[in-house]
């Protein structure tokens, strides 16, 4: 990091945002913690805990799509993050346009269009059973919506750029002198890659990661669109308390689940950071 | 300066993905404005402009999927609204819980079109807190390309249960309709409160759910209009709208007996503006409003004026307005006992979580 510029007073100019931090991150995640340790009457207890261990497989199963969401999404954001970073100036500015032109649409527009596409009488489907038409043959479809995989998909589409661009900024950041002089002293293109590229843009993975592994673990409409509304995930579970559509309200529930979902993510975050801080280093002392 | 951008960009992505989980009214602004809060495809909508062009009152309308959904919302004090719509196990809810207004009926003169057998109904026996809007009964909707006619001909509520068409059938994504349809299956009411009912009607959800397509509301229009699926259950003028957009597709009332509901206009407690609610509730009654919104979502009127203005197609339809015989047969939801709603609540989460 380079020293930092100070202008004015230091305190004054981050006044906005640590008053915005305090009304609305410390404050609510103060009050889920509250409700997560008291009854409906406001008296201390540790009951919520455990419905924690009720619904841990909701839990596990919610982790389990989101980490496969996570993974699918790296696969598919490297390649493209790389080739973008290695494209023309033009092409660069357009390609960023079209990643987030979908983002300009609601959210729930978008995963119900995907409804319309996976449908057994949708695109993908009758657009397959035309062509077996034409052969003669007898298709009935593939099965693609009302499971997990169209949970994976819905989450794998919507945050995608979400891993694409911090991966795509922390590529063109890379200073070109040091592709040169890696190449100067006699790497290939792969060894360029793994030795320089790579390592250097570990810290675009990490926010990559953080940035579609928390919204997937903790999404509650995708399932209900995509998953036919069969299996909770633990946001569906959360919002159920919250909103009492299963008859009955009960915040205190729903904020202990929250707290848990919340300590979760603090974890991995905690795990990346580490990770990220000692891949700086190794990756710093090898160049 | 392209750093810049991108992180500008990035900013600009996270404001959209915040700003589009928002979805709550704005409250009333400065000219006299009331929000109304009604169920999703309930209304002809060009009846609220209407309103606005004879009052000046602005309506600000939004949309629930379920009765829970209204409720929660409007306890949580996430919103204002003045005018609501409620089924009538929930308004006797409301009632009990202080939240719904009473009415001053000088404000609502057009309450005289609403029929005898309409009024001071269980819910609100002193016919202080409601104004009928609509009934009808749950039915089951099924379309005959594909469900032979067979499996109807008994007409019975066990077409839900037909592993026949497992992966075609809907079911209701809430529970209280879900459950009712389980009771009545098991020869139960859908309000009893004895805990093993309760169980046995979980243990026949439970067996559906891996013959079950998915759990829905108003989606089953386009699932059932597409015909990608089959079989659902679902409310009758709902059941006539896809009946007369898809000619496919039929209904019927199961002979085991139905939900039968009454969906009633209410004015909340905290309402800022109960004169101007009271008014949109009359312009509501109006003789020829009541039939735009009759003609619009198809379920039955208790509106005797309207109801004789409708086209005698709609009128005389044996599914919107159900014979005696059939009316006698169906339950009309009470207001279930806290330990009740406990239970239904985990065991409709179990039913969810159980994979």
């Amino acid at each position: 990091m380079s020293k930092s510029v100070t202008i004015g007073n230091k305190k004054a100019t981050v006044a906005p945002f640590s008053s915005w931090m305090v009304v609305f991150v410390l404050v609510p995640m103060a009050l889920v913690v509250y409700y997560a340790f008291t009854t409906a009457e406001g008296s201390f207890t540790l009951e919520n805990l455990k419905w924690i261990y009720t619904y841990r497989s909701t839990m596990f199963l919610s982790l389990r799509l989101a980490f496969i969401a996570t993974v699918i999404c790296l696969i598919l954001a490297y390649p493209i993050a790389y080739s973008m970073s290695r494209a023309s100036e033009k092409i660069q500015r357009n390609a960023t346009l079209i990643i987030m032109l979908p983002m300009w649409m609601n959210f729930l527009v978008r995963t119900y269009s995907w409804m319309t596409i996976l449908e057994n009488n949708g695109l993908i489907n009758s657009v397959l059973k035309s062509i077996s038409a034409l052969s003669g043959g007898e298709f009935d479809g593939f099965q693609l919506i009302n499971n997990r995989g169209a949970i994976v998909l819905g989450m794998v589409y919507n945050f995608l750029p979400y891993m694409i661009l911090p991966i795509y900024t922390s590529l063109t950041k890379i200073d070109n002198s040091l592709l040169e002089a890696a190449r100067d002293l006699g790497s290939n293109g792969f060894h360029v890659f793994k030795r320089v590229i790579f390592p250097l843009s570990i810290p675009g993975i990490i926010s990559g990661i953080t940035m579609v592994f928390i919204p997937s673990i903790s999404t509650f409409i995708i399932s209900r669109i995509l998953g036919g509304g069969k299996d909770f995930l633990i946001g569906d579970l959360i919002e159920d308390y919250f909103l009492g559509n299963s008859g009955v309200v009960n915040y205190n529930i729903g904020a202990a689940l929250s707290m848990v979902l919340m300590i979760l993510i603090l974890i991995a975050t905690f795990f990346m950071n580490h990770f990220d801080k000692d891949a700086k280093t190794s990756g710093g002392g090898r160049i | 300066m392209k750093k810049k951008i991108i992180s500008l960009l990035l900013t600009a992505l996270l404001v959209f993905a915040l700003a589009s989980c928002n979805n709550t009214p704005g409250n009333s602004g400065e000219a006299q404005s009331i929000n109304v809060y009604n169920w999703g495809e309930y209304i002809d909508q060009s009846v609220l402009d209407d309103f606005e062009a004879e009052t000046g009152i602005k309506v600000n309308y939004t949309t629930y999927a379920s009765n829970e959904e209204m409720y929660s919302k409007i306890v949580s004090g996430a919103a204002s609204y003045d005018v609501i719509i409620p089924s009538e196990y929930m308004i006797s809810k409301m009632i009990s819980e202080d939240l719904l207004a009473e009415l001053n009926f000088d404000n609502i003169p057009n309450y005289k079109y609403i029929g005898e057998e309409y009024r001071g109904l269980s819910y609100d026996p002193d016919e202080k807190y409601s104004v009928p809007y609509t009934w009808g009964t749950v039915v089951i909707v099924y379309n005959t390309k594909y469900v032979d006619e067979e499996d109807v001909k008994d007409q019975s509520i066990n077409l839900l249960w037909n592993e026949k068409y497992a992966g075609n059938i809907l079911m209701f994504d809430n529970p209280r309709d879900a459950f009712a349809l389980a009771h009545i299956k098991l020869g139960n009411s859908m309000n009893t409160t004895n805990p093993e009912h309760w169980y046995a009607a979980a243990e026949e959800l439970k067996k559906q759910k891996d013959i079950v397509q998915a759990y829905v509301m108003d989606q089953v229009f386009d699932k059932m209009l597409n015909e990608e699926a089959y079989i659902a259950a679902y409310y009758a003028g709902d059941a006539m709208t896809m009946m007369d957009e898809n000619e496919d597709i039929a209904a019927y009332v199961p002979v085991e007996g139905a939900n039968m509901f009454f969906d009633s206009m209410c004015v909340l407690k905290s309402s800022q503006n109960k004169e101007a609610a009271e008014k949109f509730i009359n312009f509501m009654c109006e003789t020829d409003i009541a039939v735009r919104n009759a003609e619009t979502v198809w379920y039955a009127i208790p509106h005797t004026a309207a109801f004789e203005a409708l086209d005698p197609e709609q009128s005389e339809d044996p599914l919107v307005y159900p014979p005696q015989e059939i009316k006698d047969k169906c339950e009309v939801f009470i207001n279930l006992n806290e330990e009740t709603l406990i239970l239904q609540s985990e065991l409709w989460i179990n039913l969810k979580t159980q994979y």
